[in-house]
């Protein structure tokens, strides 16, 4: 009773105060209904010890605040922060109104006079901060006000003189966060603070606290990126700073002198302790190159992640950062790259390096030898020496950009790049064969160069191997040793990885279609031909013999000479090839001879792309023929069906489209073909057996479609619509078998509803669409739609069957690029016998190495699936982190999948395959038009219906021999 | 004035016996004691008369600090604490404490027993050695007594080896022993924080030489290994035990991880495994990518290369071996090599500088035939190759490190005399800095600049940093206060303070001034007029007229009588305290003017 009455007193308590409040400032507060502010305020009224209040703060810290009691709660907040005597109580208060202030949609320029106010009495130094920041929460949030701004700034400036760090931090941070930037505005307002902000901050680089000079320069910063144009007086400054005894300062004043030569790249400025003058960019590049050999690796990562977008930088000064001058002894020495290219230029192979070799030539005169420039002497020499694998990194990075830019340096930066090669962290070595590709245009390889390059086809990460064949792709080589070479090598990584295959031949391809007049003097090597003798004909499925293949026919497309080297088998493998591997070898105009006669070869001289033509003819025919006789159309499909799979097989660009025309056109002939069936004419207890033939066209139909949908990329909404099409089709077949094979009424009447509502849907999603569709089965439908909402089921049923024969079969038109996403399982192979042994109800971790292609958000999408031999599927969803995007519209799955199951007497196989899921309200019909109801009304469908979520399989299945082992005991 | 000296008893202009006596502020500290390679007599080892002809050693060194296990820094150290005699502590990081003992064991016993030679340290004597080590990690701060302290910095040379700073109150001395500024296969590079000491004493082996990138060097071994090995020729790379042996294995262990190669590595036994094991359990002191990679394997749990058995170098195929003394002249390399000699397809890898008079400087000089031992003459068909890896900074590294460091003078030693002379001249050109390079036996005074540290109390520090304008870091600033020298310690304190720890009585000097004014009104009027215009002009003080009579301003007593002979005249008694010196002669000259005539 006691508590209880308390209770009462409370609340009793809690709505005088209330009132009392609003009674009080009314007009102010505009508090309408009891608000967080007053329970606040009664919080801390009733706290008792300053730890008190703090938990309440905390506690009212959790929740958020609604706009309207914003400005009620800081005043209650402020009230109370006049009146504590503990720091950390007010520190909270500080930061709350910090939190406050960033309510979205309230203005703070209400509170900030109360904020400015607080700040005169504050003598802790921590709430100074605290303050301070929330006052920049403040400005940040009234961009528009200059003259709030400029007050801020002020009250800034006026504590910049405190004696605590954190304080000046702050002040700083406000400053370059809200400091004027126009000039105009600094003369309107007569205030103290008109003084240049630039200035100020200037004065603090030399502040004792290394934490203010860091803020200081950040400030800075912060202002030149708010589009203030920093002056280059503070050039000179910023100098002295990288001399600092902090890291952070450094890396810091790095950025600054950076943004500065990016504004005054043309200044000149003195050289010290000489009386010549250089750029300022020229200088700046200098004094960061000099930063690569900083102590910190901080600074160094930094320094050579700037390196690389000064681009304005003069060329000497840009190559100097290559050069290290050797000298040993005091007497001049050439490095190994000069020896490596005197050693090619003199026509002299590697002889292999003997003792003294590198002996030193001539004496250096002792005065010259600079041993720390004031130059870029060196500075790429060191950055990619470098401990640290962050700054190596960064440094072939910075290497990258600049060769991008200037093809002289690219020449003379290439050897470094090829030593990278070489790295211990495979991640520089990915990485500077990736800048190597990059910069490809501009370089040569020379011959010993290649060498290097080719040795690291060896290398056991396939990433590091696919990187490289890519490099190889657009490279120049300067002579047929090099190409030769290059074939050599490429070949014994085959050998040595047969996964490679596609890969090296694609390298080939390129290679021989660039260096056509290098591959001819190597042709009868590379054949094996003889001037007198016929030479055995080598294996046609020897991957080995179809790369070379591939490289000289390629070679032989700009190259007419080339042919007449040819022994004769060499053309029937061609034609072969040319079949076969369509994609990697070029048409050819070759000689008159057998292969005019080949069966293949006419169909591809004369027309530049005549199996694109040969796809749109063949529709063509389809469409038009609509009005022969069932037979005949039936035929026709089939036949149009089997040569666009045949094209899509033999045409990699086209085959998305031909698949996806295919795909249309079985739906088409499978509805058909249902249609036609007799049992529409037979009684109804007869159709048991023979509807499995219609259903089962049905529910196939409804795959097909799902397939078409969301299997390929760069469909767009005019395919979606007709995929929906169909799909209604389907559904409405569906229903007609249900209707035909099910007694009794009642079921039918909801599956009618079902129907009809999916109809209505429809219309709503693709109601543009829909004069594209004169005389389709939905247009007709939609006419004699009420008609069939009035109707009785089976009413229903009839309407639908004769306008689902009547409706004419609707063109699909195609679009500009069509994809199929594909996967190939790359591992594991399904070739091994050996059964993967691991003791039951233990888990054996298996590695999943696969491509896919054309999968739009992989992450999302790709899934494994399992199925054990019992039938037992497993679905496992790859980490995010698993997929890699090497190119465009690529993906590569590297995973690993955990098996586990009883024990088994005898291995087995399961099977290891790649789904793609799908989610129709995800669909691409309902993402193109938000306003639709689409994702509503299908989630009304019924049980039997609901692929809503689905899996399509699209990569081959892979056999895996597991034998879960009886645990021992 | 104080200073630092520096007498190098090994190393000074020379390379091996490294050995430096530094004395700093009254502490005696010994840098390294090695051995030389080149002697088999008594200049093998320091000369330690020099530091005192007869008595304990320790009576005269603080602490002895051992840069890392070669035995041209650590090689007379047995001798040294136990047949000349010294207890005091040995200062040495854990990995060179393990592998040092293993090393002198080594080196005791071609002495002892295939040399034959008497009088010298014995097992027993090394263990007793190793019993007054004391182990340190990589920047500990380690107090040998209430003053002296040192700090291990890591340099990169080979596992274990670093760099140590010697600091007595604010003079420091640091010694670099050897050091690489370019990391390598299992090694990082050298570093250093900005410790400004009082003198740097830096090796300079490579004085004169800059150095062509490691890659270049690192590519061509792999390449010319992997191409013998790929035409199945065998290649024999000799090695000393430790250090570059153990970067090879991990550039070939990784190699052969990468390109998936299959032929054999093997390793000669002995010793090499045992320091093999350190290097397992010293993974912290590695570079960057096998500390990293050491949680799935640890990069010296070699896959590839297994232990050698010399049945084995008949074996056919291709195989790559690594075998002991990197010079080939005895032992298994040399073996080895004259099996192996014969064949064109072979190769042998020589990783380092070989003496003259070895086998494997004539094959590097050429020499195609040898004679061996009893007339045999050796064809050699097989490739020899030259590759450098040494574990030393270059040139660019030296000055590399200087900057770093920023010390006031440069001492050089671990280097020839020719050499040094230029690089002493680069180091005064580019940095301004005295630079030292004493011979043996002779000693090099620095001196030293030292600031003292003085102790203040915050209140008075608080007290007087608000009097004036904001402190600034750069420009020094005025204090008053009393400075108590007590206890061997300074302390800056507030002079009530200083009175009250000293227990003297406070005595108060007062200045006391007559001034005379002429006026011939009563006492009491001049008062209130002198009052009145006191406080007309000053205006920020606080002036009172006492009811005795008197005016006092701020703690100035001023005070009126009529002269005793003239009544028209006043003498004004102004007093005051020597702290408001200021004030009061302000005032006196004030009133010394006279009053401004009354208008009243």
């Amino acid at each position: 009773m006691a508590a209880h009455l308390k209770k009462r007193v409370y609340e009793e308590f809690t709505k005088v105060v209330q009132q009392q409040h609003d009674d009080l400032s009314t007009k102010k507060l505009r508090l309408t209904k009891p608000s967080k502010s007053a329970a606040l305020h009664v919080d801390l009224c009733k706290a008792t010890s300053p730890a008190d209040a703090l938990q309440y703060l905390l506690q009212f810290a959790r929740k958020p605040v609604e706009v309207e009691s914003v400005e009620g709660v800081v005043r209650i907040l402020l009230e109370h922060y006049y009146k504590e005597n503990d720091a950390s109580v007010r520190l909270k208060i500080a930061s709350l109104l910090g939190l406050l202030s960033k309510t979205a949609g309230f203005s703070p320029d209400c509170i900030m006079d109360d904020a400015i106010n607080t700040l005169q009495n504050e003598k802790s130094h921590q709430v100074l901060a605290q303050l301070l920041d929330t006052l920049l929460v403040i400005g940040t949030k009234l961009p528009d006000n200059p003259s709030v701004r400029m007050r801020l700034v002020e009250v800034a400036c006026k504590h910049l003189t405190d004696s605590s760090h954190g304080v000046r931090n702050k002040c700083l941070q406000l400053i370059g966060c809200l400091g004027p930037v126009e000039k105009g505005v600094t003369k309107e307002t007569e205030s103290q603070a008109a003084k240049d902000v630039q200035k100020i901050i200037g004065d603090h680089f030399n502040d004792q606290d290394p934490r203010v000079r860091t803020a200081a320069i950040k400030a800075m910063l912060q202002l030149h990126e708010r589009g203030l144009k920093l002056q280059q007086a503070i050039y000179s400054q910023a100098c002295k700073l990288l001399a600092d005894d902090y890291e952070q300062v450094r890396s810091a004043a790095v950025q600054l002198i950076w943004v500065l030569s990016q504004l005054y790249p043309e200044s000149i400025v003195p050289i010290p302790s000489s009386n010549e003058e250089i750029r300022l960019v020229d200088d700046a590049f200098g004094k960061i190159c000099h930063m690569v050999s900083d102590g910190s690796w901080v600074v160094r990562v930094q320094a050579a992640k700037l390196l690389g977008s000064m681009q304005q930088v003069s060329s000497h000064f840009l190559e100097q950062t290559l050069d290290k001058k050797l000298m040993s002894d005091l007497r001049r020495k050439r490095t190994a790259h000069e020896r490596a290219k005197e050693l090619y230029s003199s026509g002299e192979f590697s002889s292999g390096r003997k003792w003294g070799d590198d002996a030193p030539k001539e004496e250096i005169d002792t005065g010259a030898v600079n041993l720390i420039e004031s130059g870029a002497c060196g500075a790429f020499v060191h950055g990619l020496e470098d401990e640290m694998y962050e700054v190596r990194i960064a440094a072939v990075e910075a290497l990258c950009m600049l060769a991008q830019s200037s093809p002289s340096f690219a020449e003379k930066c290439l050897d470094f790049l090829v030593d990278m090669f070489n790295d211990e962290i495979e991640e520089v070595r990915l990485q500077s064969i990736h800048t190597m590709r990059k910069i490809s245009h501009n370089i040569t390889l020379r011959e010993d160069q290649l060498d290097t390059v080719l040795a690291v086809l060896e290398d056991s990460s396939r990433d590091i191997r696919e990187a490289l064949h890519e490099l190889l792709c657009c490279t120049n080589v300067s002579t047929k040793e090099g190409i030769h070479l290059a074939l050599v090598e490429l070949l014994k990584n085959l050998t040595k990885y047969p996964t490679d295959r596609e890969s090296i031949w694609k390298c080939l391809k390129f290679l021989g279609s660039r260096h056509p007049t290098l591959v001819l003097p190597l042709v009868p090597e590379l054949l094996s031909t003889h001037p007198f003798f016929d030479t055995p004909e080598p294996d046609m499925d020897d991957p080995a013999y179809i790369a070379v293949l591939v490289l000289i026919f390629n070679a032989a497309k700009s190259c007419p000479t080339m042919p007449a080297l040819f022994s004769d088998h060499t053309f029937r493998h061609y034609a072969y090839l040319r079949d076969s591997l369509s994609h990697l070898v070029p048409p050819l105009r070759l000689p008159g001879r057998k292969l005019v006669s080949s069966p293949v070869s006419p169909s591809i001289t004369p027309h530049e792309d005549p199996s694109q033509q040969f796809l749109h003819q063949s529709l063509e025919r389809v469409y038009n023929l609509q009005h022969l006789d069932p037979q005949g159309i039936q035929e026709l499909l089939e036949f149009t069906i089997r040569d666009l799979q045949r094209l899509g097989e033999l045409q990699s660009e086209l085959a998305g489209m031909a698949d996806f025309t295919a795909t249309y056109l079985q739906c088409q002939l499978l509805l058909i073909k249902a249609l036609q069936e007799k049992l529409w004419n037979v009684a109804a207890p007869l159709y048991l057996k023979q509807n499995a033939l219609a259903s089962a066209a049905a529910k196939q139909i409804l795959e097909e479609t799902y397939k078409m949908e969301f299997m390929y990329s760069g469909v767009e909404s005019r395919q979606v619509v007709i995929i929906h099409h169909m799909r209604l089709q389907a559904k409405a077949l569906q229903l007609i078998v249900t209707a035909r094979t099910t007694r009794g009424v009642e079921p039918l009447f909801g599956m009618c509803e079902k129907f009809l509502q999916e109809v209505d849907a429809f219309q709503r999603c693709f109601i543009s669409e829909l004069p594209h569709m004169q005389g389709s089965f939905v247009d007709k439908l939609l006419d004699l739609m009420p008609r069939l909402v009035t109707s009785k089921p089976s009413e229903v049923v009839k309407i639908l069957q004769t306008t689902l024969r009547q409706s004419t079969f609707l063109h699909l038109p195609l679009p500009e690029q069509l994809h199929r996403a594909t996967a190939n399982i790359i591992e594991p192979t399904g070739e091994s016998d050996n059964p993967l042994r691991f003791t039951s109800g233990l888990v054996v971790a298996l590695d999943v190495d696969a491509t896919l292609e054309h999968v739009q958000d992989p992450q999302g999408t790709v899934k494994v699936q399992v199925l054990y031999p019992d039938g037992q599927a497993q679905l496992i969803h790859p980490k995010p982190a698993d997929f890699r995007n090497p190119g465009p519209g690529r993906h590569r799955l590297i995973t690993q999948v955990y098996l586990s199951h009883t024990a088994w007497t005898e291995p087995c196989q399961i099977e290891v395959r790649l789904l793609l899921a799908y989610n129709s309200n995800r669909s691409k019909a309902s993402a193109r038009n938000p306003k639709s109801t689409w994702s509503e009304s299908l989630e009304a469908l019924p049980p039997s219906e609901n692929g809503i979520e689905g899996t399509i399989p699209f990569s081959k299945p892979v056999k895996v021999y597991i034998m879960p082992k009886p645990a021992r005991r | 004035m104080p200073e630092i000296k520096v007498t190098p008893l090994g190393a000074g202009q020379d390379v091996g016996r490294s050995c430096i006596l530094v004395s700093i502020a009254g502490k005696n500290v010994m840098l390294d004691c090695g051995m030389h390679m080149g002697y088999n007599d008594d200049r093998r080892f320091p000369d330690f008369s020099y530091i005192t002809q007869n008595g304990r050693l320790t009576d005269f060194l603080d602490c002895v600090i051992i840069s890392h296990f070669h035995l041209d820094h650590c090689g007379a150290l047995p001798y040294f604490s136990e047949m000349v005699g010294y207890d005091g502590p040995i200062y040495m990081t854990h990995p060179t404490k393990a592998i040092c003992p293993i090393l002198l064991e080594d080196y005791r016993k071609i002495t002892v027993d295939k040399k034959g030679e008497t009088n010298f340290f014995t097992s027993q004597m090394i263990k007793d050695c190793m019993k007054k080590v004391v182990a340190v990690h990589l920047h500990q701060t380690v107090q040998v007594d209430e003053e002296l302290e040192i700090k291990a910095y890591y340099a990169g040379h080979v596992l274990g080896a670093a760099m140590f700073q010697i600091k007595v109150g604010c003079e420091s001395v640091v010694y670099t022993g050897d050091y690489n500024m370019t990391p390598d296969r299992h090694l990082g590079a050298a570093w250093i924080d900005k410790c400004r000491p009082d003198l740097l004493i830096s090796e300079s082996t490579y004085a004169t030489t800059i150095r062509d990138s490691k890659r270049c060097r690192e590519r061509d071994f792999l390449k010319k290994v992997h191409e013998t090995v790929e035409r199945g020729g065998k290649v024999l790379i000799p090695v000393f035990a430790l250090g570059r042996a153990q970067e090879l294995c991990i550039l070939l262990e990784t190699f052969w991880e990468r390109m998936n190669l299959k032929a054999p590595i093997y390793f000669s036994t002995g010793l090499t495994e045992k320091a093999n094991h350190y290097y397992k359990l010293f993974i912290t002191w590695t570079n960057q990518k096998i500390r990293k990679t050491f949680v799935q394997r640890n990069m010296f749990e070699f896959k590839h290369i297994k232990a050698f058995d010399r049945a084995f170098a008949d074996n056919p195929g291709p195989m790559v071996v690594f075998a002991t003394p990197g010079m080939l002249h005895a032992g298994q390399s040399l073996q080895i090599f004259r099996k192996w000699a014969g064949n064109e397809k072979n190769m042998v890898i020589m990783p380092g500088y070989c003496v003259q008079g070895t086998v494997g400087h004539k094959i590097l000089s050429g020499q195609r035939k040898l004679e061996m031992e009893g007339r045999q003459i050796l064809e050699v068909k097989m490739q020899v190759e030259y590759m450098s890896f040494s574990a030393h900074a270059d040139a660019k590294g030296i000055m590399q490190l200087i900057r770093q460091a920023e010390p006031r003078n440069v001492l050089l030693v671990h280097g020839e005399a020719k050499k040094m002379e230029f690089l002493k001249q680069k180091i005064e050109q580019e940095f301004h800095v005295n630079c030292y390079m004493p011979a043996n036996g002779e000693t090099t005074t620095i001196f030293t600049n030292p600031s003292i540290p003085v102790d203040i109390s915050l209140g008075l520090l608080k007290r007087e940093a608000a009097i004036g304008p904001v402190p600034d870091a750069k420009k020094p600033k005025l204090m008053h206060g009393t400075l108590l020298m007590k206890d061997n310690s300074f302390r800056l304190v507030s002079p009530e303070q200083a009175l009250k720890e000293l227990g003297l009585a406070e005595h108060q000097l007062r200045f006391t001034c007559r001034v005379h004014i002429q006026d011939p009104r009563k006492e009491h009027e001049t008062v209130l007029r002198v009052y009145n215009h006191l406080k007309g002009v000053l205006k920020d003080y606080s002036v009172q007229h006492l009811p005795d009579g008197s005016i006092t301003v701020e703690s100035i007593l001023i005070q009126a009588t009529a002269h005793s002979e003239d009544q028209g005249t006043k003498v004004l008694l102004v007093s005051w305290t020597y702290q408001d010196e200021e004030l009061g002669s302000y005032l006196t000259s004030l009133l010394k003017k006279g009053l401004p005539q009354s208008t009243a």
